[in-house]
């Protein structure tokens, strides 16, 4: 048993963490998120100049062979920067599925312009009437020439809206529910048949209601085999929200503690009333559990799946309920300026309560971990 | 980063699961798991086991008869014991005066008191807290008068956990009353046989008796009961709080109690079902569960920087508090599982050798007794207030 970072996880952790440190400040955030992309594209550039386009895959493709450890240290170093480029929609979640079902040429073309920063994605899974259920798919594909036809709608795509190509899960057979008949296709995001409605979520970041009508698109790998790897996909991408979600709490944190120690009523710092020390404590204790559940995730996605799926539901569950008090307690503790646009600490709660509504919420991941309570922990 | 155990630390836990398997007392683990009273005699029994095979005091140094072990070593051993139902290993002795003698004492003092220790031969109980000194332990009011080669000691402990088998009592006394409070106070062996002692019981809202008080009518202890020196005891009673406590979280007992309480969820009916499998019920075991996984991941993380020389100082008051809150958290489910016949109180069934009619499903005999009895962990060892405010000021700066 080892918590230390390996030589080449601590290099990752400097990397981001200088890059966060000396590109991200708060009002170079705000030039970025109020543009109209919504980020930065030098930013993304940068990202590729230091191999964080890579992480997750294979050194064949100019990747670093990354798993778990590797992406939360890079994801909890963005959450402490509260970075704004679709890293988890492009690398994490579209990425990774397309390296999971990809034909060696589909990889060779599209993982390589990932990692070369050349082509953004996002991955279209949920659909409007499905809330967090990654099953509920209705769209369909059908075969056509040498390809397929897309129809259907998917929900709050994040970072759709500015993407190159889009992965989407379509239905190559079963019924909406149904975990069989599951394909993923990547399809170009300005192809006909291809209607994105655009838009800025509350935290900063943007996403899109997105329709196929007709729309022309590429298999990967076989038809109805996608459930398992989309699922891997989705775990890896929670691990990764939960690291951004540690992150961006430990600013929170780091903010309010200087904020108590600083801002002084009846004459003393209001860090010296003790409802508020208990407060404060209680938001540390918050964050210590939200990030030994994010390693213990991380750690766990090469495991079997139901042990995998155990322990990502308790985490991602955890962070939603911890990141939500600590964001409220964070605010609260701030006082008026807490509910200001132009306190930094602002952007962080908003960000930390909407990690919860992104592969799943705290409801969602509770009954997750409801139906896999008879899974032993000591299994692992 | 690497959250699973290594090879030796298989080993070791495979080593230990085969002592327990062989030297645990089957009627003793017994007792353990159905919260059944546990006599001094099963106590005493299992740590001169524990004291064969070396294995008493986890935390001493190797050449006073400590294990040696590391602090991921000493927290296998902890779960594994938990898990087999073995008895606490009453810490007032082994981990609480033992450390202070050790750091503290002079020769002869180690010499005297070490060994009965680890064989178990002398009963200790702590002589801290009194009826004006809880949280604020420094207000304590108990005296000691230098006169020739004795104190004369004045006053009354309370809050003594066990003190009614006692032979001994560790105390803290005000040895100076003109200095200021943390100054004036030194620590002090006391055998429990000299006259001018009288230990009354207290028992609690539970119906136990598990504590006492103890009252000082002009005793006469001599000076060479003194440990450190004189008007320093502050200074021992710190080092006490701050002692390693790899076992604070109750990881180990956690998910002893969250076992048992599945196995029993999955018996009970309600609504024609099974327990487990009603919402509100299950929903709440998987927030314990998440809660419990939080917690160990936690206390790991704690273990593995102690392992690696950071000494665990305000850390373990964060575990102190999670830790006792699960615990509590699980009574309460306890108690819910067994529905109405959560009221029936026979606390003479409470015995191993009761052969009476129980009332009700076997389980649930205990459960009431046990969720108000367990109300003391958020309390003792500093109540979590005080926990948070050793947080607030050491690690926030507050």
């Amino acid at each position: 048993m080892d918590f230390k970072l390996s030589d080449e996880q601590r290099m990752l952790e400097e990397t981001v963490g200088r890059l966060v440190r000396d590109g991200y400040p708060f009002d170079v955030r705000e030039k970025a998120r109020t543009s109209e992309l919504g980020f930065s594209k030098e930013m993304w550039q940068q990202f590729a100049e230091l191999g964080l386009l890579g992480v997750p895959f294979a050194e064949d493709f100019g990747g670093f062979n990354g798993g778990g450890p590797e992406l939360m240290v890079v994801a909890e170093g963005f959450g402490r920067g509260l970075v704004l480029e679709p890293y988890l929609a492009t690398v994490v979640l579209s990425g990774t599925l397309i390296d999971a079902l990809g034909s060696d040429s589909q990889k060779e073309s599209l993982i390589s312009a990932i990692v070369g920063g050349e082509v953004r994605l996002a991955l279209a899974a949920y659909e409007p009437e499905g809330r967090y259920d990654h099953t509920h798919v209705a769209t369909t594909a059908e075969k056509s020439g040498d390809g397929y036809s897309l129809n259907g709608s998917k929900a709050v795509v994040l970072h759709g809206d500015s993407a190159d190509k889009l992965v989407v899960i379509a239905r190559t057979g079963g019924s909406t529910h149904e975990r069989t008949g599951l394909s993923a296709f990547v399809v170009d995001a300005s192809a006909e048949g291809v209607s994105r409605r655009g838009y800025e979520t509350i935290d900063g970041l943007r996403a899109a209601e997105i329709t196929f009508n007709n729309a022309a698109a590429e298999l990967l790998g076989d038809e109805g085999s996608a459930i398992d790897a989309l699922e891997k996909s989705l775990a890896l991408g929670i691990v990764v929200l939960c690291a951004e979600a540690t992150g961006a709490m430990e600013v929170a944190c780091d903010q309010t503690l200087d904020y108590i120690k600083e801002r002084q009523q009846f004459g003393v710092p209001i860090g010296k009333f003790q409802a508020l020390q208990h407060r404060m404590v209680e938001m540390r204790m918050e964050l210590e559990k939200a990030r030994s559940m994010t390693i213990l995730a991380a750690c766990s996605l090469e495991l079997d799946a139901p042990i995998r799926a155990k322990r990502v539901a308790a985490a991602k569950a955890l962070i939603g309920k911890s990141g939500r008090k600590v964001a409220e307690e964070a605010i609260q503790l701030h006082g008026g300026m807490g509910m200001m646009e132009e306190t930094p600490l602002s952007h962080y709660a908003k960000r930390i309560v909407m990690i919860d509504h992104q592969l799943g919420d705290l409801g969602y991941h509770m009954q997750q971990l409801e139906t896999l309570l008879d899974v032993d922990e000591d299994a692992a | 980063m690497d959250i699973n155990y290594t090879p030796e630390e298989l080993a070791f836990r495979d080593e230990v699961r085969a002592f327990l398997d062989e030297k645990l007392p089957k009627d003793i683990a017994s007792k353990v798991k159905n919260s059944q009273h546990l006599g001094k005699q099963d106590t005493v029994r299992w740590q001169k086991i524990l004291n064969e095979k070396g294995w008493m005091a986890l935390h001493w140094p190797k050449e006073h008869g400590g294990t040696g072990w590391s602090p991921i070593q000493k927290h296998i051993f902890e779960e594994e014991c938990a898990e087999y139902g073995a008895p606490t290993v009453l810490p007032f002795g082994v981990n609480m005066v033992a450390p202070v003698i050790i750091k503290f004492g002079t020769e002869e003092q180690k010499q005297k008191y070490l060994p009965p220790i680890l064989n178990s031969d002398v009963w200790w109980c702590q002589g801290y807290s009194e009826p004006g000194a809880g949280s604020d332990l420094a207000g304590l009011k108990t005296k000691a008068v230098r006169e020739g080669d004795h104190y004369i000691v004045n006053g009354q402990k309370t809050w003594t956990t066990l003190g009614q088998h006692a032979d001994w009592i560790f105390c803290l006394v005000r040895t100076d009353p003109n200095a200021k409070k943390q100054e004036g106070i030194s620590f002090l062996l006391i055998d429990m046989q000299t006259p001018g002692i009288t230990v009354r019981p207290l028992i609690t809202l539970d119906g136990e008796h598990e504590v006492n008080e103890v009252f000082f009518d002009d005793v006469k202890v001599p000076v060479e009961n003194l440990v450190g020196e004189e008007n320093k005891g502050w200074t021992c009673a710190k080092y006490l709080l701050t002692f390693e406590r790899t076992g604070i979280a109750g990881v180990g007992q956690s998910k002893a109690a969250l076992k048992h309480l599945k196995e029993v969820a999955s018996k009970v009916q309600q609504n024609g079902k099974p327990l487990i499998e009603d919402p509100l019920f299950r929903h709440r075991l998987a927030d314990v569960e998440m809660e419990l996984m939080a917690l160990e991941m936690t206390n790991l993380r704690t273990v593995a920087a102690a392992q690696a020389g950071g000494v665990p100082g305000a850390e373990s008051s964060f575990l102190k508090i999670m830790g006792t809150e699960l615990r509590q958290e699980i009574t309460d489910l306890f108690r819910r599982a067994a529905g109405p016949y959560a009221q029936p109180f026979l606390p003479e069934s409470f015995e191993a050798d009761y052969d009476g009619e129980m009332v009700g499903p076997d389980f649930a005999n205990t459960v009431s007794a046990k969720y108000f009895n367990m109300r003391k962990l958020s309390i003792f060892g500093g109540s979590n207030e005080i926990q948070k405010n050793i947080i607030a000021k050491m690690i926030l700066g507050l």
